[in-house]
């Protein structure tokens, strides 16, 4: 049995917005570059999970292929970003976000 | 019945782990923690009927991409005395903000209405013959883009990782 004939759609709602406050919460709490990647990485899955959760309640396998997708693009996005963040400590010799403020107004 | 409770614990781990991951101290805990983050969601996942986005999950998150930030964070050398911390002023201000974000958001998905069951639930769309066959027909473009978008990545990331460019 699964969960689209016993759970309602607007379970996962809450589900992904929580998650992807917890994503941006992230984003705006911590001050290490490393950390706030993965706070992305953790909005793109909430984001991903409605995703799914609307592709099954609606029984349409489009949403999945869509899923399949955002997962490509976090891969490539995931690589050139810690490779990115490589640079920046090779070169500031930290991770912290602050050093990077030379484009600040 | 046992399927909603599956569904609440999944759900409460999962915010137990998220909220792990954005404070615990250390960057390689965090790490762990997204890593039983993304299997949470994978279980989800499998209670929605995607089994094949579950494994696929399974393979480049938690397999793939976490191993990728664990590597980098062993290379940066960082831990807990080397973290950099916002005051505390900073923190409570991102709290509140959050929490606002979370309140509206929540707020505006209260109204909406449900959809209708219509108990003709397909349970076969997740398996991978139909997911495959949506792949190579209807988003073939997409999908032969999406490897040439990781080539370039991989090039991108290679040519940015090496020691100086001349």
């Amino acid at each position: 049995m699964s969960a689209i004939e016993v759970v309602p759609l607007n379970w996962y709602l809450m589900l992904s917005t929580i998650l992807f406050t917890i994503g941006v919460l992230g984003v705006l709490f911590r001050r290490n570059a490393i950390i706030i990647f993965m706070s992305i990485e953790l909005m793109l899955n909430a984001v991903n999970l409605l995703l799914v959760a609307f592709s099954s309640y609606l029984s349409d396998s489009k949403g999945q292929v869509f899923v399949f997708f955002i997962m490509a693009v976090a891969a490539a996005e995931v690589a050139v970003g810690l490779a990115i963040l490589m640079m920046v400590y090779r070169n500031t010799k930290s991770s912290d976000i602050n050093v990077l403020n030379k484009l600040k107004w | 019945m046992i399927t909603t409770y599956l569904f609440g614990f999944l759900s409460f781990l999962a915010i137990m782990f998220a909220l792990m991951v954005v404070l615990s101290k250390n960057p390689v805990h965090s790490v762990l923690y997204l890593v039983l983050t993304f299997f949470t969601i994978a279980g989800h996942y499998v209670l929605l009927n995607a089994q094949f986005l579950a494994a696929v999950h399974v393979i480049v998150y938690a397999g793939a991409i976490m191993v990728l930030f664990l590597f980098v964070i062993m290379l940066l050398n960082l831990n807990e005395e080397t973290e950099p911390h916002k005051s505390v002023w900073l923190k409570a201000s991102a709290t509140v903000a959050a929490g606002l974000l979370l309140v509206v958001l929540v707020g505006s998905l209260k109204g909406a209405e449900t959809i209708v069951a219509t108990n003709k639930f397909d349970p076969n769309i997740g398996l991978i013959e139909n997911l495959g066959k949506s792949l190579f027909t209807d988003f073939l473009l997409p999908f032969e883009v999406s490897s040439i978008l990781l080539l370039v990545a991989m090039v991108g990331a290679v040519l940015l990782g090496k020691k100086s460019i001349k």
